[in-house]
């Protein structure tokens, strides 16, 4: 394995590399993880590529560990990330909560299999979409990245950790088994701009570890950086203490969202497709919106203007994006590997303006184009 | 005690384990498994962790379990067991059933020494009335090879690969079956593939006893180790006699060395022939490895026989 962080090149790999490369060029230098079908390629090339270039890779004993670690690494001043498939993402889910709590940044990719439970280990599914949203317990906002091709996991990737630290935030990959494994040409570019932890411009003495910046982000000191940091899961003040009034309660549950929340212009990304005069638009994210193109195409060929829209980032949820789309069409369509979580958000977004329709299945393989050509057809 | 005679006429009666799974040719684990359940004559019912044993028998449309099975997830056989067993327990007590029936746990290194330990530790603790057998080929060889804590050290795993910065797994093995002694349950033991009646003698003896048994059984992995597809037991029997793997017991707190192998054979004849140590005889700058590792061997050893010498007044001075 090469020595350096940045593979500037073309390369032939597939969506867990290229998820593992996006980590190293984006400045990732911690990542603790634990062995599952489909994830175990992520893990095993940083496991093979981290201690050459000065980076740590541990195998955890389990996901729970995993996630925990990943939050210490960041508090001690790396940038990290985890990397888990459905059953490890479940086991996550209260340190992802410690994450969003404590505003640890760092990055979760999911290589989505088909659930509940072991499920089919080795297929695709796309059923953690809700959980990713509200996995773990109480009140959050957090931000979630679909890829749908090994270039676009490294690109995401890299994308991920920037926006974990400019919100202090756990980001998560969103991708699947066919992503996972799919080997396509991956091009990383000769130069990689690392993400930048933002640091405090004020001296220890007058320092608050959780006192937001006027966007809401409070700057963010490390472990042994002379500050003092007090890091704790209970709601707590903007010096990290204990605080159990309500008041104190809401104050910073409220923040923790709003600070996702007011800008959804730096991290809503979206891709159209054929939708300039569409009739029917269908709606997807990961690999099957690369089914869902095929579709479109075959619709075009019968004469249905139909159109794509992409889903890129699928939480917080593209809302504006949605709604004015429903104006221009007749019609939704929304397909996905599960029996429909993404079409709840669509149909909130939408409010009953046109008629949806929804293409789904609960895992093991992808659609077929014909499948989601007749969904098109029944709503129009 | 069972013979080979008792057990075959068990597989004959019992069937408790068909053959047709998808283990890998030249696995070690159905041999164990099929003699652990012919070692019993009562009712069993299994408990299977996720691992390479269950995901091999029991695949789409067949199983290979002729007793009641059920699958957990990773982490928590150890729990579902627990769970069946209260409630045997339950039944028994209102009169709803009068069989005896016996439970087993089979998890693998990963399910058991890593993500399953907390589960195990509170079933013991707790004091189920149950057999739990690790089925340790030292990785997670169902996800591909990755390192696990049973993992010796300097083995090459798709974690821990032989490279410029490391040489295969930093980290020595960690001593489960002496976490689960520290426990004080009634029966603990290490047993091998290299000697099944050896395994079978010892199911017998902790179904004798009320409470959490367990028994930590090291089977050949050739896919893993990467070694010849024949070697299962040859290889097992390497790691006996060079006392890299000790059959031992502990019985009520009272250990018992079952096989004192009368040759010193360096640990090195195990090494050698498995591919996943392979750097250490290529690599001229890691041969001081393999004498760390023939160290901690010894010190195992050693160590063993001072516990055994503690607690069995009758054993003899070791020289």
């Amino acid at each position: 394995m090469p020595g350096k962080a940045v593979l500037s090149g073309v390369h032939f790999m597939n969506g867990d590399e290229a998820i593992a490369e996006g980590a190293l060029a984006a400045g990732c230098r911690f990542f603790a993880a634990y062995p599952i079908t489909p994830q175990s390629e992520i893990a095993e090339r940083l496991a093979a590529r981290l201690p050459r270039i000065g980076g740590v890779f541990i195998q955890m004993e389990d996901e729970l560990a995993a996630m925990a670690a990943v939050v210490g690494a960041a508090w001690g001043g790396d940038k990290a990330m985890t990397a888990t498939s459905g059953p490890g993402f479940s086991l996550m889910m209260e340190n992802l909560g410690l994450a969003v709590m404590t505003e640890t940044p760092c990055v979760v990719a999911n290589v989505q299999r088909a659930g509940p439970s072991t499920g089919l280990p080795t297929a695709v599914g796309q059923g953690d979409m809700m959980q990713a949203r509200w996995g773990s317990h109480g009140h959050y906002e957090l931000i979630a990245l679909c890829p749908y091709s090994p270039q676009e996991a490294f690109d995401l990737t890299v994308r991920a950790f920037a926006l974990a630290e400019r919100f202090r935030s756990p980001v998560l990959i969103m991708t699947d088994e066919v992503v996972g494994h799919m080997y396509e040409k991956v091009e990383i570019p000769a130069e990689v701009v690392e993400a930048r932890r933002r640091t405090p411009q004020v001296p220890p003495e007058g320092f608050l570890p959780y006192k937001p910046d006027e966007d809401l982000v409070p700057p963010m000191a490390c472990a042994g950086e002379g500050y003092r940091i007090h890091v704790t899961g209970l709601t707590h003040d903007e010096r990290g203490y204990p605080d159990m009034s309500a008041d104190a309660q809401d104050r910073l549950v409220r923040r923790l969202c709003e600070k996702i929340k007011r800008y959804p212009d730096e991290y809503t990304l979206w891709e159209e497709h054929s939708l300039e005069d569409a009739d029917v638009a269908v709606i997807s994210y990961g690999i099957s919106a690369r089914v869902a193109l095929g579709a479109v195409e075959l619709a075009r060929k019968k004469g249905i203007k139909a159109g794509l829209l992409r889903l890129i980032t699928t939480w917080p949820f593209p809302n504006e994006v949605v709604r004015s789309l429903a104006e221009r069409v007749q019609g939704m369509v929304t397909v996905e590997i599960n029996l429909g979580q993404m079409s709840r958000e669509v149909e909130r977004a939408v409010q009953g303006k046109v008629p949806l329709g929804g293409v789904y299945h609960a895992g093991g393989r992808i659609h077929r184009p014909e499948e989601v050509l007749a969904g098109i057809e029944e709503v129009i | 005690m069972p013979n080979i005679k008792t057990l075959a006429a068990r597989e004959e009666k019992q069937a408790r384990f068909a053959p047709g799974h998808s283990l890998c040719a030249g696995c070690a684990e159905p041999m164990v498994v099929r003699t652990i359940l012919n070692a019993i004559e009562d009712p069993v019912v299994v408990a299977n962790a996720t691992g390479c044993l269950e995901v091999a028998t029991s695949r789409y449309p067949g199983s290979s379990w002729n007793v009641p099975w059920i699958h957990s997830a990773f982490e928590n056989v150890a729990a579902t067991i627990a769970g069946v067993e209260a409630a045997y327990n339950a039944l028994r007590r209102v009169g709803k059933v009068d069989r005896r029936i016996r439970f087993v746990a089979f998890a693998g290194d990963g399910g058991t020494y890593d993500i399953g330990l907390q589960s195990l530790s509170g079933a013991l603790e707790r004091g189920h009335d149950f057999l739990y057998v690790c089925l340790n080929n030292e990785a997670y060889m169902n996800t591909g090879v990755q390192r696990s804590s049973a993992t010796p050290a300097c083995a090459s795993a798709t974690t821990s690969p032989v490279g410029d910065a490391i040489p295969g797994k930093p980290q020595d093995r960690k001593d489960l079956t002496s976490i689960v002694a520290a426990h004080h349950v009634p029966y603990v033991a290490q047993a091998s593939v290299a000697n099944l009646i050896d395994l079978a003698n010892k199911v017998e003896r902790a179904m004798s006893y009320e409470g959490p048994k367990f028994i930590n059984v090291h089977v050949t992995c050739p896919l893993g180790w990467r070694t010849k597809r024949d070697s299962a037991v040859p290889m097992a029997k390497l790691a006996l006699e060079t006392r890299y793997w000790p059959l031992y017991e502990v019985e009520e707190g009272r250990y018992k060395v079952n096989y004192k192998p009368k040759k010193d054979v360096p640990v090195e004849e195990w090494l050698k022939g498995q591919g996943r140590f392979r750097h250490l005889f290529k690599n001229p700058d890691l041969k001081s490895k393999i004498d760390d590792f023939q160290a901690a061997v010894d010190r195992n050893w050693d160590e063993l026989l001072r516990k055994e010498r503690w607690t069995q007044e009758d054993a003899p001075e070791t020289p």
